[in-house]
């Protein structure tokens, strides 16, 4: 038998890394171009193009005449108010409930079984009862985008809290801290990335369910341009509400991330 | 003769499980003196880690009493300092942060702890690294911290939980000369639990075997090395003495686990 001499390459392993910042950027460049190219060609497709409005039609039709009418600018700015002002509701309810449900066994023994009963019902199944309290102003689109958002930060706030590595909370009282001190010095710090991670999926709820919120009846809003465009057979006007509430929802999700970064540091 | 400064008497301790009760602790007594430097070897499981915790005021027990300078401990207190093998730092606080935790409850002013968190991160070599956070250190170096900031906040007894037990060879043998020479420059009464049967002699002044469950106290042995001790203090032919004596002991224990 002959000996295998000389060099051969040796396997790579895959070493799950990300690769460089620029790569990663001129790969996302890349794929949104390809995915909007793709869109393109498929809306010139003699059949796909009779229902699929392409980009082009968006800018050119939808856009401009919304533009120029000015209700492009009001429905964004009153989607916008509605997540931002339900999702800030909810986040300011969710800390506390999910701080006092980490701390008092007893407090997440009485509120946990609603939290879960709540957490698997579609909001949209919810509007009946909400316009049915709250009517059809701004305060039942409010409640919806608070009832979904909400749900979802405490479930995670508390989840993060439960995880605190228990040695901290006791090395904390071996150096003589009182219940008081075990919660601001050591509580409220370590879950505050917990607390960024809830903001985060608590916003993209929000948007989720900017829809369902509009559909207790409004006249304004991105959600009821999408429905109002779908009953005349506007698709422009559908793909321009759709792409519209994905930007939003990308450029909140990256400030958040952006804060994240910037205030766990120590992660 | 002074009175000792913990005095442990008889304490039992019973962990009620699903699968039944397990006896941690059956009738152990121990007295450790002022600046005495004693360590615990004994199998896993036999009650160190829950004995360290009772000291602590970390873990109640069932029976029997436990004093600390002739007060009875009833929760955890700033003269009792604890090291706990994974360090313990808060991630979100820098080195210096850390050291100062707990120095607030010392009722220190701001300057004065600066001044002893200086002094602490000197002697452990930290002081370039004050500013960084414990995620930017190597497991050696949060142990260093965590020391530091265990001797700066100078309780009257370090409870120290298998320290070194998550470290290399080499980081292990270079912590306990600092712990060493922290301890021969700065006196402290330390209770040390290990499994390393050599780290007990290296260090410590008295060994307390412990048996496997439940756990009592089986034997006592006096480390009659002189120090300064350092890495090289393991050639002493006395030292290899003491060592196999406790080896042969701690392993009659091992045995009877594996029974």
């Amino acid at each position: 038998m002959t000996a295998r001499t000389g060099y051969k390459k040796p396997r790579k392993l895959k070493d799950f890394g990300e690769g460089s910042k620029k790569v990663r950027i001129l790969m996302m460049i890349g794929s949104l171009a390809g995915g909007i190219l793709m869109w393109y060609l498929l809306s010139k497709h003699p059949v796909i193009g009779i229902i699929l409005a392409g980009p082009d039609d968006v800018i050119k039709k939808g856009m401009t005449e919304e533009w120029a009418a000015g209700r492009l600018q009001k429905n964004i700015m009153v989607s916008l108010w509605r997540v931002l002002g339900g999702w800030t509701l909810a986040f300011l309810a969710a800390i506390p409930v999910a701080f006092l449900s980490g701390w008092y066994a007893k407090f997440k023994n009485i509120v946990d079984p609603w939290l879960q009963f709540l957490r698997t019902i579609p909001p949209i199944a919810l509007i009946p009862l909400v316009i049915l309290f709250m009517g059809i102003g701004e305060e039942a689109k409010l409640t919806v985008i608070f009832i979904s958002s909400f749900l979802v930060m405490v479930v995670t706030i508390y989840q993060g809290i439960r995880n605190i590595d228990l040695t901290l909370v006791k090395a904390a009282y071996t150096f003589g801290a009182s219940d008081f001190d075990i919660f601001s010095r050591v509580i409220v710090p370590a879950s505050f990335p917990f607390i960024l991670v809830a903001a985060r999926l608590g916003i993209s709820t929000a948007l989720t369910t900017l829809i369902a919120a509009e559909m207790t009846g409004t006249i304004y809003g991105l959600g009821n341009m999408i429905q109002e465009a779908q009953l005349y057979f506007r698709m422009d006007k559908v793909m321009l509400g759709i792409v519209c509430i994905g930007i939003i929802g990308f450029a909140l999700d990256r400030t958040i991330l952006f804060l994240e970064k910037k205030l766990t540091r120590w992660q | 003769m002074t009175t000792p400064l913990i005095k442990i008497t008889n304490v039992n301790k019973t962990y009620k499980g699903v699968s039944g009760d397990v006896v941690a602790l059956k009738d152990v007594t121990l007295e450790i003196e002022e600046n005495e430097f004693v360590a615990i070897v004994g199998p896993s499981g036999c009650g160190k880690t829950t004995l360290l915790n009772i000291l602590a005021g970390l873990e109640t027990y069932d029976s029997g009493t436990v004093t600390f300078a002739d007060e009875p401990i009833i929760g955890p207190g700033i003269d009792r300092g604890v090291i706990f093998q994974q360090y313990a730092l808060f991630p979100w606080l820098t080195v210096r942060k850390n050291m100062e935790f707990g120095l607030k409850y010392r009722g220190h002013s701001k300057e004065k702890q600066k001044q002893i968190t200086d002094h602490y991160m000197d002697i452990v070599g930290l002081t370039e690294f004050a500013n960084l956070y414990p995620k930017e250190l190597s497991g050696g170096m949060k142990q260093r911290v965590a020391i530091a900031r265990g001797y700066a906040t100078s309780p009257k007894v370090l409870l120290m939980d298998e320290p070194f037990g998550a470290l290399d060879a080499q980081t292990r043998a270079q912590l306990q000369e600092d712990l060493l020479k922290t301890w021969e420059t700065e006196r402290k009464t330390i209770f040390f639990i290990t499994h390393d049967v050599e780290e007990a002699v290296l260090l410590s002044q008295r060994v307390v075997i412990m048996s496997a469950r439940p756990g009592r106290v089986k034997d006592m042995v006096k480390v009659d090395l002189p120090y300064p001790r350092n890495q090289q203090t393991k050639i002493l032919p006395r030292f290899n003495e003491i060592k196999n004596n406790i080896w042969a002991n701690v392993y009659q224990e091992y045995l009877s686990i594996k029974k």
